[in-house]
């Protein structure tokens, strides 16, 4: 059993092997302010200002890329749907599709998300400017916090907007007489626009939340997470909705 | 009551089970299924027990430097069982092609099959040759009509729907698969076809009875409290008896 | 005042930890509550089947009815809650980081969360049996129209709505889970932990981890869209015409397959989810109790992704008689034969492991064994399922409910059992009694073969699953009676040998014999000083050379961990 010594820096490798095997890769990208500094060297918790931010990002993706799984199974479900149909009483297989005409304002909509994403981009923007965030790493100000805050704002009212535009559209919609059980197309409108709505709903609570976190949280590393990650959820929600809108508009 | 059930497990081990395969199979090609199904079994049940005597006498095996399994024996045994994979594909890909990728004939005898919680009905068209327009909203068992079938369609004048299904021997069979509420599997076990009957959809298959007698017809797929007393019988007779009968059943039917 | 303060600080470490060794033991606990109600399920469906009059002591006669709820939550409880829970979520929490030389998860809380969500879903999924109409009958698959019309039997409505809930739940619970695991993998290996030099445990864990979050993502939109079509009138999965017991139901028109597309794309990948940790744990057992490394590493490691990526290929093969399109189930019968390959070359390996000899023969070792037993019987029968012409006469026999309660439950269970064997000293401290774990194995061995090996004959004799009794239906199912009398008798003697187990497991955990800190002379992290509890904080473990060194037999000069501990320099 080997003491526990102390020794730097690492060495991955045994003196002498005895065992073939290659070496490892000690040059993994992680972190650090771009200064050459390898902070792999150093041992987990310690590697730079960036890693707690890196973890954060990384559990994001791996939520998100099971989200989009969620998407794209609703979105097989609609393309075999499209080519389900019936047996009428004459005995023949009729197609139910019955395509759907979509409320223009969704154009709209379209286009405040958009614009959301850029004001997003804007506020996250904001918190990676290094002169500020080194003013506020030596906790001197919050040149980044005053910033960032007004954007992140108006990312929030933009998203509630998008998200009264589509209770909008449904109204519309209803106006027609088509509702959520009127036909196969309808199931599909409703069933994308709700899902994506709710999470939408939810980066609404995330951009609050970020902007607590702005005020409230003691270190830089917790603000920057917080926003970075609302950050990343609203874009992949807004580029979500710009493929799921092309599919509610040019797949029926 | 346990002394009884112990009783009869013993029976059981004592004398062989009453049955150690598949019912005798009845359709044209119910003997090169049950050949592949018995040379696959026989293959995969040999390397199956081989790998269990393998893996126990590995307990009791002396410590040796290298393994007694070398490379060459380890490459040889997966291209052997590889092999055997794509042989056993090869032949059952053939087979699929013959019972279901290939259509029906023509002039098969036409049949439709409904199955309901917990009953199957059997249509057949009639002289015309074509099954007469059902109508959800006359469904009623109790008053004799359990499909619907409208009596206004010329067509299903002559349809007769029968809770048991007879047929002729050495005839085609194609079967129309319906479902009224929920998903059913039919399956005649001595004919080795199986299919699911989906509710909005119809699903085909085709068999050829090849021996007269009685078999069972079950449902495979859970469908409800009473899945497993939803069964009927199938009657395979000859030609004659069959045309007899068909005649006899459409006389009855005319009469009132 | 004390008192008070001794007893939460209690609460706190055993409940309200995020400490990833007490929620992987949490786990383990749930895994094995939900494995003595499904067993003692199973034993009711038993009894029912074979003794339809019998009176049940304070329920009366059990009817067909609850014959199928039984089944129906015995399923769920085993493949969601045992095959899953325990050895991927559990398991993993348990060993995964000290594995990879991690004090800690990535996302502890996410981890601590993941057990709280299953517990709930557990909770929701055993509630059923109280509602009105009790549990669900349709199957642990649901297929609508069953599941989704309220009228269709009864427990199809409050039971089938708290099981959609259950399942909800769990798919939440899980991929927080594997979120977990996947995060500490990429961003918590130590030092020199190579990508291939990685246990294959982990690596089990790690592709099941990256399995789950796809396949459960889709499980949780069919469950949505089922919820949708039993509630707001929708028509997902349901026909524009339906007629259950002379109520005509009009729906927009969709399609029942849609349903078993979705669900099986999710139950495929989950059949491998629950199998992979225990193929790592064979490869890292074997090779422990051999003294011998892996025969092939690389080959394992290269096995387990292509089954990770197969398994996502071959969904269709559970619905060749369903009504798809012949020349799908065509290509589905290929993929599958495909998938069979990776695992032929495992169990190769493993029997080339097996021919060096000189194993110790120790009661993680011998559940290995039982697992390797377990896995080839079921397996064989595998490559004649994949043919649709056969799948057309044995699919929803006994046949097939032999083939995957040995390849999937027998073995994982297996697994499962070696598991706790081995880590039992790693959770407390302590070694389980080894005569009582051998007598508890060859049982064990016996009984499952007694229960599921006659299972075959009767499939092959025609008698379809789900069959509350075997009175008042077919004729020919009759015969079958001796047949399953023998096997209703073999369960309960299967059952019996499992308190065995149960006593060894509650009697070790006080009064075991103290064990060494590395009683399996193992080579892997979880046993090294740095993971101790009492080592320092600030103590990284550095990993020089691979998981398995281990050398020619019985040699002792080999069995040290190949790792270095370094104390940063303040």
């Amino acid at each position: 059993m080997p003491a526990i010594i102390t020794r730097t820096p690492v060495d991955t490798e045994r003196k002498d092997p005895g065992i073939g095997g290659k070496p490892p890769v000690d040059h993994r990208p992680t972190g650090g302010g771009g200064d050459g500094e390898n902070w792999d060297k150093h041992p987990h918790g310690r590697r730079g200002p960036r890693e707690l931010l890196g973890h954060y990002r990384l559990g994001l993706f791996f939520a998100l890329a099971g989200d989009l799984m969620f998407f794209t199974a609703l979105v097989l479900a609609f393309y075999v749907q499209q080519h389900t149909g019936h047996i009428d009483p004459a005995n023949d297989y009729v197609l139910d599709w019955v395509p759907l005409v979509i409320p223009p304002i969704l154009w709209i909509n379209t286009a405040i998300i958009l614009l959301s994403s850029i004001t997003m981009e804007v506020a996250r923007r904001q918190l990676f400017s290094e002169i500020h965030v080194m003013e506020e790493w030596f906790g001197l100000g919050r040149p980044a916090v005053k910033r960032a805050a007004p954007w992140l704002i108006a990312t929030a009212v933009l998203g509630s907007l998008f998200l009264a535009g589509q209770l909008l559209a449904w109204s519309q919609l209803k106006a027609e007489g088509v509702y959520y059980a009127s036909s196969p197309s309808s199931h599909f409108f409703y069933m994308i626009t709700a899902t994506h709505g709710l999470h939408l709903l939810l980066g609404v609570f995330a951009l609050t939340a970020a902007l607590l976190a702005l005020f409230l949280a003691k270190r830089m590393e917790i603000r920057q997470i917080a926003v970075d990650c609302a950050a990343w959820y609203w874009h992949t929600m807004g580029i979500l909705w710009i493929f799921l809108f092309g599919l509610l508009l040019f797949g029926q | 009551m346990l002394v009884f059930s112990t009783h009869d497990a013993a029976v059981f081990l004592l004398t062989g089970a009453p049955f150690w395969g598949m019912p005798p199979g009845a359709s044209l090609h119910s003997p090169a299924i049950d050949a592949l199904m018995r040379t696959s079994l026989g293959i995969l049940l040999g390397f199956l027990l081989l790998a269990q005597v393998l893996a126990f006498t590995g307990l009791f095996l002396a410590p040796r430097a290298k393994t007694r399994f070398s490379a060459p024996w380890r490459w040889g045994m997966l291209v052997v069982l590889v092999a055997l994979f794509v042989w056993m594909t090869a032949v059952a890909e053939h087979l699929w092609t013959a019972t279901s990728i290939a259509k029906a004939e023509a002039n098969a005898v036409q049949v439709e099959v409904t199955g309901v919680q917990f009953e199957w009905y059997f249509r057949y068209p009639g002289p015309d040759g074509v099954y007469g327009r059902t109508r959800p909203e006359l469904i009623d068992a109790a008053g004799g009509n359990p499909l619907g079938v409208d009596p206004n369609d010329p067509h299903s004048k002559d349809d007769l729907v029968r809770s048991v299904l007879v047929l002729p021997v050495g005839e085609e069979v194609h079967v129309q698969l319906r479902a009224q509420d929920v998903i059913h599997g039919f399956f005649i076990p001595a004919m080795r076809v199986k299919l699911n009957a989906v509710p909005g959809r119809v699903t085909q298959l085709h068999f050829t009875p090849m021996k007269t007698g009685s078999y069972a017809i079950v449902c495979s797929q859970v469908c409800g409290l009473g899945h497993y007393r939803m069964h009927a019988e199938l009657r395979v007779v000859t030609a004659a008896e069959f045309a007899q009968w068909q005649a006899q059943q459409e006389a009855a039917q005319a009469e009132p | 005042m004390d008192e008070s303060l001794k007893k939460r600080s209690r609460f706190r470490r055993c409940v309200l930890t995020t400490d990833h060794r007490v929620i992987g033991m949490q786990y383990l606990w749930l895994g094995l509550a939900a494995v003595t109600c499904g067993t003692l399920l199973s034993l009711l469906m038993r009894i029912h089947l074979v003794w339809p009059n019998t009176a049940m002591p304070g329920y009366g006669m059990l009817k067909p009815e609850d014959y199928l709820a039984l089944v129906t939550i015995h399923g769920t409880l085993m493949i969601f809650f045992v095959l899953t829970a325990a050895p991927q979520n559990g398991l993993a929490s348990l060993v995964l980081p000290g594995q990879i030389g991690a004090r800690r998860m990535v996302f502890p809380v996410l981890n601590a969360l993941s057990f709280w969500i299953v517990l709930g879903s557990l909770l929701v999924l055993l509630a059923t049996f109280a509602v009105t109409g009790g549990a669900p009958i349709s199957g642990w698959t649901s297929y609508p129209p069953l599941s989704a019309i309220a009228g269709a039997g009864p427990g199809q409505a409050m039971g089938m709505d708290l099981w959609l809930v259950s399942i909800a739940l769990f798919c939440f619970g899980s991929i927080l889970s594997a979120i977990s695991v996947i995060a500490t993998v990429l961003l918590r290996r130590a030092p020199g932990m190579t990508w291939m030099r990685m246990p294959l445990t982990v690596w089990s864990w790690f592709v099941g981890a990256c399995m789950i979050v796809p396949a459960f993502s889709v499980l949780l939109a069919a469950a949505t869209m089922l919820f949708s079509d039993r509630h707001m009138g929708t028509s997902f999965f349901l026909p524009a015409v339906d007629v259950v017991s002379g109520h005509i139901l009009h729906r927009a028109g969709g399609s029942p397959l849609l349903w078993l597309h979705l669900f099986w794309f999710f139950g495929h990948p989950e059949v491998y989810i629950a199998v992979l940790p225990a193929m790592g744990l064979t490869s890292a057992l074997l090779a422990n109790f051999s003294r011998r490394p892996p025969i092939s590493y690389r080959a394992m490691v290269y096995a387990t992704i292509a089954i990770g990526v197969l398994g996502f290929m071959v969904w269709g093969h559970h619905m060749f008689v369903s009504g798809m399109n012949p020349y799908a189930s065509r290509s589905f019968s290929l993929t599958t034969i495909a998938i069979a390959v990776p695992s032929t070359i495992e169990v190769i390996l493993w029997l080339g492991t097996l021919m060096g000899g000189g194993l110790r023969r120790t009661t993680p070792l011998l559940f290995t064994l039982g697992f390797l037993s377990m896995f080839i019987t079921g397996g064989a029968t595998g490559p004649i399922l994949a043919q649709p012409v056969l799948d057309s006469y044995l699919h929803n026999t006994y046949f097939v409910v032999a083939h995957f309660h040995l390849v999937m439950g027998m073995a994982g269970v297996f697994a499962l059992f070696a598991a706790v064997y081995y880590w039992f000293p790693l959770m407390t401290g302590r070694m389980m009694n080894e005569a009582l774990g051998k007598w508890h194995f060859w049982l064990t061995l016996v009984g499952a073969y007694a229960v599921f090996f006659p299972m075959h004959w009767a499939g092959l004799a025609g008698e379809p699953r789900h069959y509350a009794q075997l009175t008042g239906t077919a004729a020919y199912l009759a015969q079958l009676v001796p047949l399953q009398k023998f096997i209703s008798l073999a369960a309960f003697a299967l059952g019996a040998a499992q308190l065995l187990f149960v006593w060894n497991l509650l009697h070790s955990m006080r009064h075991g014999r103290i064990a060494a800190r590395n009683p399996w002379q193992a080579t892997t992290l979880e046993w090294s000083e740095a993971y101790a509890e009492d080592a320092p904080e600030n103590a990284q473990t550095v990993m020089v050379g691979g998981p398995y060194e281990y050398s020619l037999p019985h040699d002792q000069a080999g069995t040290a961990i190949p790792c270095e501990t370094i104390v940063e320099r303040e």
